[in-house]
């Protein structure tokens, strides 16, 4: 629980990261502890850079949100969540890499890159399974889909568990 | 006249099936084919280990043979670089000597006893095999043509671009990293077009194998970004691309960090930057992507334009940021060298010093590739023309390729795939028209079509806009048909007269033919190694100029100072300062490191033109890099500027250890006044140079390899200049006439 709860911290800090999609997500999902953490700095970081620069910023940032809650199936939010969960602890990774220095580099690299790995394959079977992207994957149903996230995923933590020293 | 065989073949390969056996047939004596011509050494020489490299692969493999996978990965090497010693295990690209010890280990378990060595040897020509299965597969991905890929199979198979690099014998990484190269495009390939994380992952699988067995995995790492990239450019982001490109980059990237030699190197160094940018890039194009469908286009606008110009922002000052902290290190001189050619010239004299490291020269091209290189531009265009996501890569490929084959002779290997692929295509498309058997009817209109822009683009016509314009006349067909197959015939004559004649010979065993036309063996670079490993100690260190390091540690057995693992240019500049100074300074640099044996190449005999004399100027020129006040390249060449060895040479060129050792009593060889040096044509002085630091041990039958033992101290504490003069002056009142006789009788 201790790295989700720092990650809310981190999230603020690093103001790239794409949360207005992500961490929204999580209201509806059964994921809890996520939910609270996450859902935090995305009320409180629209709010900030969005108040000073553009008067249309808020109505877009809501605009997005309500697209997103109306038409993501809940399935796809489960795998939302565990990437905003991603982004958080490979966030505070990072952090605690500058702050704190990278000595055993090797850690550092293949915790961060299991977290970076996990997170683009999640994305990749969030996109395959995706009613929308129906057509960009004739080859590809959402069972092949989910077998091949599995086998990939076994593969990166193999490497990373092999990198670790 | 090709249209009644055709027919009956036609009608006998009708089915499916039957297509599909024909097809593996072909692509199996295609294969063949490719492992029979690469045997040319093996037929006239024997089953040996070729040039310089792979020696040392063979001495790595079979020490991973000997004490296990672990120990391999541990080894300390003590017996190259002395005194420094070398991290062997972690510092070479363990790929090729893994596959062996697997394929050693395979056949052993099947109970069939095969020598290392003959799997070593081997091990290229099965593996070009491998490569023109790939090249096939990669093919097919191209075109609907299933003759693309036979053709181009059989064109890697055989092209001497790539046969120059894997002849039997020839063990070296490229051997094998060739067919990883084009199994890695095919795999990614794959997976581009069907965005399917599987093929991403074995494409990050293969790559990492390919990390593992050649330094040319850079290639790879930056063509795939830069596909990746050109598709961006063109608007042609996919969801595909994403989950194809991530997955490769994600899993690929840990993949190559596991080889202790690479290490951090994908996060560190330049060269590997573009590949973790483009991965940036596309989650941001991802994200952008998703709230492009979430929000009305003209508020996506504002909303673009503040976020991609915050990020870009953000990301380019964090790349100044660290670049400027020394986070990210600089490119290295080897790419430099690629930018600009005379960088390394200027720079980094070893890096220019190794043949294959030149530019090319054209010729070259006609002579590896042969008519490949004129239908490489058509298959291109023809890519062009259909231009779906596969073929921009071969167009990337092609400009990238092309570039890099002419800045460096050695990437004309990286080239060669793309070329015989694209070839394939413009071949195939060109027999596709021209054997259509039958006249073309309406409903072939639209196949017709596709071949026709080709043939517009051939005759400088534009035809298109027509109906249809089939080829009718059966004269016409059978006479362009007939002309290609003229060209395929004689492209298969050449590649077989060229990988007899230029690229089978070993190096390491020379042949020669006598007046009467019989074959002519001159053995003695093995003559004067086992001449090292029978009558020097086991620990006596040798010293010579690196090009023989390997051979040395793997044939002879010995330490050696410097090898081709060229990684400390001061160790290399040592060396090639002892070899190009007097004996004065060059014997205490001996004592220092402990040289026992000094070994030389010298081909003045035999005309042998990769002898010593005609490196030396490189050891000059590196030796200079580091005392630039004790050596000068100019001192070597004569007023005139000429670079001479006869009674004109320079007088730093006459003391030089290198000189002296070359020519030590070969006037003796020769009637007075009549030495003559056959490789530089040129007449030595009456008076032969002598040594006072080193006695001859050995010379080989020819004279290629001359061995010096370094003398002890002194005894009397003298200096050995004036021992020698002693020595000579009390010989030379006793047995003058004497010291002739023995010599001739040794030498004739």
């Amino acid at each position: 629980m201790a790295p989700k709860r720092n990650a809310a911290a981190a999230r603020s800090i690093s103001p790239a990261a794409p949360p207005p999609t992500i961490p929204a997500a999580t209201p509806s999902s059964s994921f809890a502890a996520t939910t609270t953490t996450t859902t935090k700095p995305t009320l409180s970081k629209p709010s900030s850079s969005g108040g000073g620069a553009h008067p249309s910023w808020d109505k877009l940032v809501s605009n997005v949100l309500a697209h997103y809650l109306d038409t993501t199936p809940q399935r796809t939010k489960l795998l939302d969540a565990f990437m905003a969960f991603l982004v958080a602890v490979g966030a505070l990774q990072f952090v605690y890499c500058v702050v704190a220095g990278n000595y055993p580099f090797n850690a550092f690299l293949s915790g961060f890159s299991a977290t970076v790995g996990q997170f683009v394959l999640t994305a990749s079977l969030r996109i395959q399974t995706a009613e929308a992207n129906k057509g960009d994957f004739p080859a590809v149903s959402p069972e092949r889909a989910f077998s091949d996230y599995v086998v990939c995923s076994l593969i990166l933590h193999f490497f990373c568990v092999n990198f670790i020293n | 006249m090709s249209a009644d065989p055709l027919q009956v073949l036609a009608s006998a390969g009708k089915g499916e099936s039957t297509r599909g056996l024909l097809r593996v047939i072909i692509l199996l004596l295609i294969a063949a084919a490719a492992i029979a011509s690469r045997l040319f050494s093996v037929i006239r020489f024997e089953s040996i280990i070729h040039e310089f490299d792979p020696w040392f692969n063979f001495r790595a493999t079979k020490y991973l043979v000997a004490n296990g996978f672990y120990n391999f990965w541990d080894w300390f090497d003590d017996r190259t670089w002395h005194p420094l010693g070398r991290v062997t295990g972690g510092t070479l690209y363990p790929g090729l000597m893994v596959t062996s010890g697997i394929i050693y280990h395979a056949l052993r378990a099947l109970t069939i006893p095969v020598d290392i060595r003959n799997i070593c040897v081997l091990l290229a020509p099965a593996c070009s095999g491998l490569t023109a299965v790939a090249t096939y597969l990669l093919t097919n991905e191209m075109t609907p043509s299933p003759s693309a890929g036979l053709l181009a199979a059989l064109f890697m198979g055989i092209a001497p671009g790539y046969i120059s690099r894997s002849v039997a014998g020839s063990y070296d990484n490229e051997a094998i990293a060739i067919f990883l190269l084009v199994f890695t495009f095919y795999l990614w390939i794959k997976a581009l077009k069907q965005g399917s994380m599987l093929w991403g992952a074995l494409c990050a699988l293969f790559y990492g194998y390919m990390v593992a067995s050649w330094g040319g995995y850079a290639f790879i790492t930056c063509l795939l970004p830069l596909h990746a990239f050109v598709l961006i450019c063109m608007g042609r982001y996919s969801t595909r691309l994403y989950v194809s490109y991530t997955t490769w980059y994600a899993l690929g990237t840990l993949a190559s960090m596991q080889i202790p030699f690479v290490g951090f190197l994908p996060v560190k160094t330049s060269e590997h930057m573009p590949a973790l940018g483009i991965f940036g890039f596309l989650q941001l194009l991802a994200f952008l992507d998703y709230v492009r469908a979430a929000m009305p286009s003209r508020q996506f606008q504002t909303f673009l334009w503040m976020f991609a110009g915050g990020t870009f922002g953000l990301s380019l000052l964090g790349l100044v940021l660290a670049t400027s902290a020394g986070v990210i290190a600089p490119w290295g001189g080897r790419f430099y060298s690629l930018w600009d050619t005379s960088y390394a010239k200027i720079h980094i004299p070893i890096i220019a010093s190794v043949s294959e490291h030149q530019p090319t020269a054209w010729p070259a091209f006609f002579f590896d590739l042969n008519m490949l290189i004129w239908l490489f531009p058509v298959g291109v265009y023809l890519c062009f023309q259909e231009l779906a996501d596969e073929h921009v890569f071969i167009v990337v490929y092609a400009v990238f390729g092309s570039y890099f084959a002419g800045v460096m002779v050695r990437l004309m290997l990286t080239l060669t795939p793309v070329v015989c692929v694209a070839a394939a295509i413009a071949v195939s498309t060109l027999l596709d028209t021209y054997l259509r058997a039958k006249l073309p009817k309406p409903e072939e209109i639209q196949a017709a079509e596709a071949s026709e822009g080709k043939k517009g683009a051939k005759s400088g016509l534009k035809s298109t806009s027509k109906p249809v314009v089939g080829v009718y006349a059966i004269w016409g067909k059978s006479m362009m048909v007939s002309a290609l197959a003229v060209y395929l015939l004689i492209f298969v004559l050449h590649c077989t007269w060229v990988t007899s004649n230029a690229y089978s010979s070993p190096s390491v065993v020379l042949a020669s033919r006598l007046p009467d036309g019989s074959q002519h063996i001159i053995d003695d670079y093995r003559e004067a190694y086992q001449w090292l490993r029978q009558n020097t100690r086991e620990d006596a260190k040798i010293m010579s100029w690196w090009d023989y390091g390997y051979q040395i540690g793997g044939m002879a057995d010995r330490p050696t100072l410097v090898d081709n693992n060229t990684w400390n240019n001061t160790h290399i500049a040592t060396v090639g300062k002892a070899m190009s100074s007097s004996e004065e300074v060059s014997y205490p640099i001996m004592r220092q490191h402990e040289v026992d044996y000094v070994l030389v190449v010298f081909g003045g005999l035999l005309g042998y033109s990769g002898d010593d004399i005609n490196k030396f100027l490189w050891m000059v020129r590196i030796a200079e890099g580091i005392w630039p006040e004790e050596i000068s390249e100019r001192s070597f060449f004569t007023p005139r500027g000429e670079y001479r060895v006869d009674g004109e040479a320079t007088e730093a060129m006459k003391n030089s250890l290198m000189y002296k050792m070359s020519y030590y009593n070969y006037n003796n060889l020769f009637p007075p006044g009549k030495a003559m040096d056959r490789m530089r044509n040129s007449l030595l002085p009456e008076v032969g140079p002598t040594l006072s630091t080193l006695d001859e041990a050995f010379t080989s039958e020819n004279w290629i390899i001359r061995i010096y033992k370094v003398k002890d101290l002194d005894n009397l504490g003298r200096d050995h200049t004036s021992a020698a003069a002693f020595d000579r002056g009390h010989k030379k009142a006793k047995k003058a006439s004497k010291k002739r006789g023995p010599r001739r009788l040794r030498v004739d």
